[in-house]
This record gives C-alpha cells, sequence and structure tokens, in this order.
C-alpha cells in the first residue's frame, strides 16, 4: 500500500497497531488496552481526513498509483466476458485509449476509456493515459459500432490530457476530439460516462458526452490540470493547490455547478482502499442508470441529452 | 566405378507422371522446418502443434472447424467461370480453369454455406487458395454477392474468410468490378444491420484486401498471415527500402489499426461466436453438446 502525503498520520497510526498486536501475540504483556487505543485513534484519525479533504487531496487521490483503472473496472464488472477491440482503422492502435464489448448480466454494453499502466513499463506502454487522435478515432469507430446495434455505450475517463505530442497535432487531435463531441452529441444509443480518476479536459470531454455523466468521489474534471493552470495563471507550478480550489474541479463542485448528473460514493479511504466495492458500486450504478435510460425512446433520448447541454453555460443577457 | 553404376545420360529422365511419390500425407513439413504427423495436425486445427504455424487451409476445414458436427448446405454449388475475354497467357484461361477444377476438385476459388454454429445460424464463404491463388473473378464477386443477399433474407450473420492473391488477372475489370459490386452488398447487409465478421487468413492481398476483407463490422485475422494491399516483394521493389521485420503480417496490421484481434484458430469458432452473442445483444452461447 502506497501513502499520499496526507496519509502519513494513517500510516503511522496503522505501523503502530500492527507493532502493539505483534508484541501482544509474541509476549506476555497485555496490550489490549493500547492496542484498542491505537485503533480509536486511528479511525478517527481517518474520518479527519477522508471527511474534510481539499480539492487538492482529492486531486492526489485520483492520481493515487493504487487506484483501479478502467480495465480492472471492465474485466471486474464483465466477469470473463470482455473482448476487447482494437485499432481505428487509418494508422494505429492507440494503447492509451481501450474498448471493446462485454456483458453485464444479459445485457452487452461497448465500454471504452483512456487506459493508465501501473508500473514504469507500462506507464510509458499506455502513454501514461494520454490517448493520440487514433484513441479518439478508434472510440468513434466503436460508439459507431455500437449505434448500428443498438448496443449502449460506457465511457470510462481517467486522463491527464490528450497527447500533446507533434504527431498527434499533424494528424489532428483537434479535430479528433471535435469529431467525437460531436458524433456523441447524437449517437442513437444510451452513452453513461464516469469519470474513475482525472478528468482533464479535452482529452476527457472527447470521450465524455452521455446522457448521465457521472464522477466518482475523488475524481476531478475540469478544463485544465491544476498544475498547468498554476503554471500559466501564477507563473509557477507552486500555486497548484489554490489553482485546484479555485478551478472548483472535485465532483461535489461540478454537481453543484449542474455540469455533471452526479457522484458516485467510493469505499472510505478511496477506490484504491477497497478496489472490490469500488466495482460492486460502479456496476451497480451502470445498471440502474441504464435501466432508466433503455425506458426511453431514442428521439426523446437524444432531445433530453441536447437540451442537457444546450443548458450549460453561465451568463448576463 | 563400375558401369553398371555410372549415369550414362545428364540430368533427371523421368517423366513427371512416371515419378514414384512418397505416399502422400504421413507428414507435414512446416516452414521453420519442424516435422509433424497429418493426422496430429487435423486435430489440432491444422496448426502446427511444435511451433504454432497455422498451415494454409481451405474451405472444407473451414467449414469442418466452424460448423457443428460438420453439418451444412451449400450454397449456389454450381457456378462456374466463363472466359468473356478469350484470355490466354502461357496457358488459356479455360485450361487454366479446367486444371484447377481437376486437382482441386473445386468449381472456383470460393464456397458459400449455410448452417450452425454454437446452433445457431451462420452464413460462412470461404475462399480456397489452392483454386488459382485464391483469385477473385466473376464467379467469386457473384458468390458473395447472393451469400449476402441470403444474409440478409434470413437476417443470418455473415463470416467472410478472405484467402486470396487478389483479383483475378485472367477476367481483367471484370474482376475489378467484383470488389464494387461484393463492397456494395456489403452495404446493403449493414443497412439491413446484420454483423459482418471478415476473417483475414494467409495471405489475403490485393483487391480482396482493397474491398471485402478490410470491411468487417470486426476484422479478426489468424497469427501472422500476410494481409497487404500491394505484397511485400512489390513494395521493395518500388520502393527499393528493406521491409522492417514482421511487415504485413497480422501483428503489424493490428499495430496499425486495421484488425480488431488476432485470434489463433483452434479459437476461432468460440470468438466468433462471443462476437456475435455480444453485439446482437443475446446470452452467451457455448459448443452444444452431442449425443
Amino acid at each position: 500500500m502506497e501513502y499520499l502525503d496526507f496519509e502519513k498520520p494513517i500510516q503511522e497510526l496503522e505501523e503502530q497497531l500492527s507493532k502493539c498486536l505483534i508484541i501482544g501475540k509474541e509476549s506476555e504483556v497485555d496490550v489490549t488496552e493500547t492496542c484498542e487505543q491505537i485503533e480509536k485513534k486511528l479511525e478517527k484519525t481517518r474520518t479527519d481526513i477522508y471527511k474534510n479533504l481539499t480539492a487538492w487531496q482529492r486531486v492526489q487521490l485520483s492520481r493515487h498509483p493504487s487506484r483501479p483503472y478502467t480495465l480492472d473496472f471492465i474485466e471486474a464488472i464483465t466477469k470473463g466476458t470482455f473482448m476487447e477491440l482494437h485499432g481505428d482503422r487509418t494508422v494505429k492502435d492507440d494503447k492509451a485509449m481501450i474498448g471493446g464489448l462485454g456483458k453485464i448480466g444479459d445485457q452487452s454494453f461497448m465500454f471504452i476509456g483512456q487506459q493508465k499502466g501501473y508500473n514504469t513499463k507500462t506507464r510509458q506502454y499506455r502513454n501514461f493515459g494520454m490517448a493520440n487522435p487514433e484513441g479518439y478515432r478508434k472510440a468513434l469507430r466503436l460508439m459507431k459500432m455500437a449505434e448500428k446495434f443498438g448496443i449502449p455505450v460506457v465511457t470510462f475517463i481517467d486522463t491527464p490530457g490528450a497527447y500533446p505530442g507533434l504527431e498527434a497535432e499533424e494528424r489532428g487531435q483537434g479535430e479528433a476530439i471535435a469529431r467525437n463531441i460531436f458524433e456523441m452529441s447524437i449517437l442513437k444509443t444510451p452513452i453513461i460516462s464516469i469519470i474513475i480518476g482525472e478528468g482533464a479536459s479535452g482529452g476527457a470531454v472527447g470521450i465524455g458526452v452521455g446522457d448521465r455523466v457521472y464522477m466518482m468521489e475523488n475524481t476531478w474534471y475540469t478544463v485544465i490540470s491544476p498544475e498547468s493552470c498554476s503554471s500559466i495563471l501564477w507563473r509557477s507550478w507552486d500555486h497548484k493547490e489554490e489553482a485546484a480550489e479555485a478551478l472548483k474541479l472535485t465532483a461535489k463542485d461540478m454537481k453543484k455547478q449542474g455540469l455533471i448528473d452526479g457522484i458516485i460514493k467510493e469505499p472510505f479511504g478511496g477506490a484504491h482502499s477497497n478496489r472490490e466495492e469500488a466495482f460492486a458500486i460502479v456496476e451497480k450504478q451502470i445498471v440502474k442508470t441504464y435501466n432508466e435510460l433503455s425506458k426511453l425512446t431514442i428521439k426523446k433520448l437524444i432531445k433530453e441529452r441536447m437540451e442537457k447541454y444546450e443548458a450549460m453555460g453561465v451568463y448576463n443577457d | 566405378m563400375s558401369s553398371w553404376f555410372k549415369r550414362k545420360d545428364k540430368g533427371i529422365q523421368t517423366a513427371t507422371e512416371d515419378k514414384k511419390d512418397v505416399p502422400k500425407g504421413l507428414w507435414y513439413k512446416t516452414p521453420s522446418g519442424k516435422i509433424v504427423d497429418t493426422e496430429e495436425l487435423k486435430e489440432n486445427f491444422y496448426v502446427s502443434p511444435e511451433d504454432g504455424y497455422h498451415v494454409r487451409i481451405g474451405s472444407n476445414e473451414y467449414f469442418e472447424i466452424l460448423f457443428d458436427e460438420n453439418k451444412y448446405k451449400e450454397l449456389d454449388a454450381k457456378i462456374t467461370a466463363k472466359d468473356p475475354l478469350k484470355f490466354s497467357d502461357t496457358k488459356k484461361y479455360t485450361d487454366r480453369l479446367k486444371e484447377a477444377q481437376e486437382k482441386t476438385k473445386l468449381k472456383d476459388a470460393i464456397r458459400t454455406a449455410v448452417g450452425k454454429s454454437y446452433g445457431k445460424d451462420l452464413v460462412i464463404a470461404a475462399m480456397d487458395f489452392a483454386f488459382i491463388g485464391g483469385s477473385m473473378g466473376s464467379v467469386v464477386g457473384e458468390k458473395i454477392s447472393r451469400a449476402i443477399t441470403y444474409s440478409i433474407k434470413n437476417k443470418i450473420p455473415f463470416l467472410l474468410i478472405s484467402k486470396s492473391g487478389g483479383a483475378r488477372m485472367q477476367e481483367a475489370s471484370y474482376s475489378l468490378m467484383q470488389m464494387v459490386k461484393t463492397s456494395a452488398k456489403l452495404a446493403q447487409l449493414a443497412e439491413a444491420g446484420i454483423p459482418y465478421i471478415s476473417l483475414c487468413t494467409d495471405p489475403t492481398t490485393g483487391g480482396t484486401t482493397a474491398s471485402y476483407a478490410m470491411l468487417g463490422d470486426v476484422n479478426f485475422a489468424e497469427p501472422n498471415a500476410l494481409i497487404a494491399f500491394a505484397g511485400p516483394r512489390v513494395v521493395k521493389d518500388t520502393t527499393g527500402k528493406d521491409l522492417p521485420e514482421g511487415f504485413q503480417r497480422s501483428e503489424f496490421v493490428l499495430e496499425h489499426g486495421f484488425l480488431d484481434k488476432i485470434i489463433e484458430r483452434k479459437n476461432l469458432k468460440k470468438q466468433i461466436n462471443l462476437y456475435i452473442d455480444l453485439i446482437q445483444n443475446l446470452p452467451i452461447r457455448t459448443e452444444p453438446k452431442t449425443e
């Protein structure tokens, strides 16, 4: 288990507790009371920390190295029925964007999402979850396939941004994202989008237009990463905490602004502290939402989707 | 050296038809030099257990692998080629056709059939490379076209197994237009909302690649199949460049975004049916129990 800076008090208490338990086991000394005290303190510390997370701490949690990624969710909830499909039919199979078909119960879904790696080698292989244009085009191809056969789409969003590379620009990163947004707004099948980690800007919204958009509790979604925002507006990376607050990028803030449809609660201590529970919660949410959406005619579905996005924005008139 | 041992005439004089063959079919040698017992090869889906080499097989074997208990109804079995251009190269086209028919016991380079796979109807069109290099002429085009019509009429998923050197030169522009005819029919199949699975096998090249082989809702391929528009020799001669290792092989083509998945032959039946069940939102089937 890896601990973030603000989780250090928890780490210390957990270490104390395990030492205490060992002493209890290996010696005659009665430490029951001491252990209980540490345990109580641990619980209190945990509650204090996780109940009052700052925006920046949520950003850190969204990037926790043990946090489950897209394929972890898909594999857990499709229970051996997932068939990954590859390629954009143009230049490449983008490893930062994955997709394919799988079942929850009897219902098929087209799953699409950015994929991060879990160690240095796989992080490079997945390009740190930063998709190239071919990734967005693969995603669109799969969404079109789903539309053709009336299969609902679920997207998992977890990206520090679309890849800002030379070839990405040559091949039209902007066009690829734009095209996806355009097509998703009128796709004739239900779309459920879930931000499971980082939701950075165009890279996120390029697969993030949906009938229902949810954020998990410890994720962020906004127009720029707090670090980049700090560096542009404050001209230094040191103001990332302030930037995180100012951007109002947490799930709670996004819900309040009416820019997402709901928040998916995470297990206490974050999705990584109990992955199985996190998978089960997300699966339940998908099923519940799909059952609601499947009752609508396609016409109504798209009309409501349109109206939702038309209503976004604040201005003096 | 005694004179009875000495060769009096230079070279080998035996006429081809008089040559004595080793009994055919006992052993198979893979390109990497592994020797495999043919019975064992058959049981292993014609894949060498020694090195995973996927032996080139034809419609007969694919039907056997994919249809339940090898039961199927062949469609349009009697269509044969004409020679509209009175084409002649080193041989007359009509002679070439006759020879190919005699040698392969096939009518042309594709067979189409309908049958059950995992208990559900499936239309399969499978090409035969043994027949004039699996070349696509009017017969191939027409049989694919009719099989697609059958799929649309009966709402049955369509699987096309490509194995072809490309368009048939002996039918010139008639062949070229089969690319359009088959692709247009696939557009009809798509309009009807029926799944089309393309399976590229070794080799899938030329006009085949530039039409139906690349148009699947999903494009699958067997491992290490050559999948190309212009073949490696043509590319090399034209560009004068050395080609990277694995150029135009399945794995390369997957990496460049044109395949959905590479499937080993032993998993073909399972994976193709899994895709059908997923995309048609049906319960996932498995091999039906035989009595």
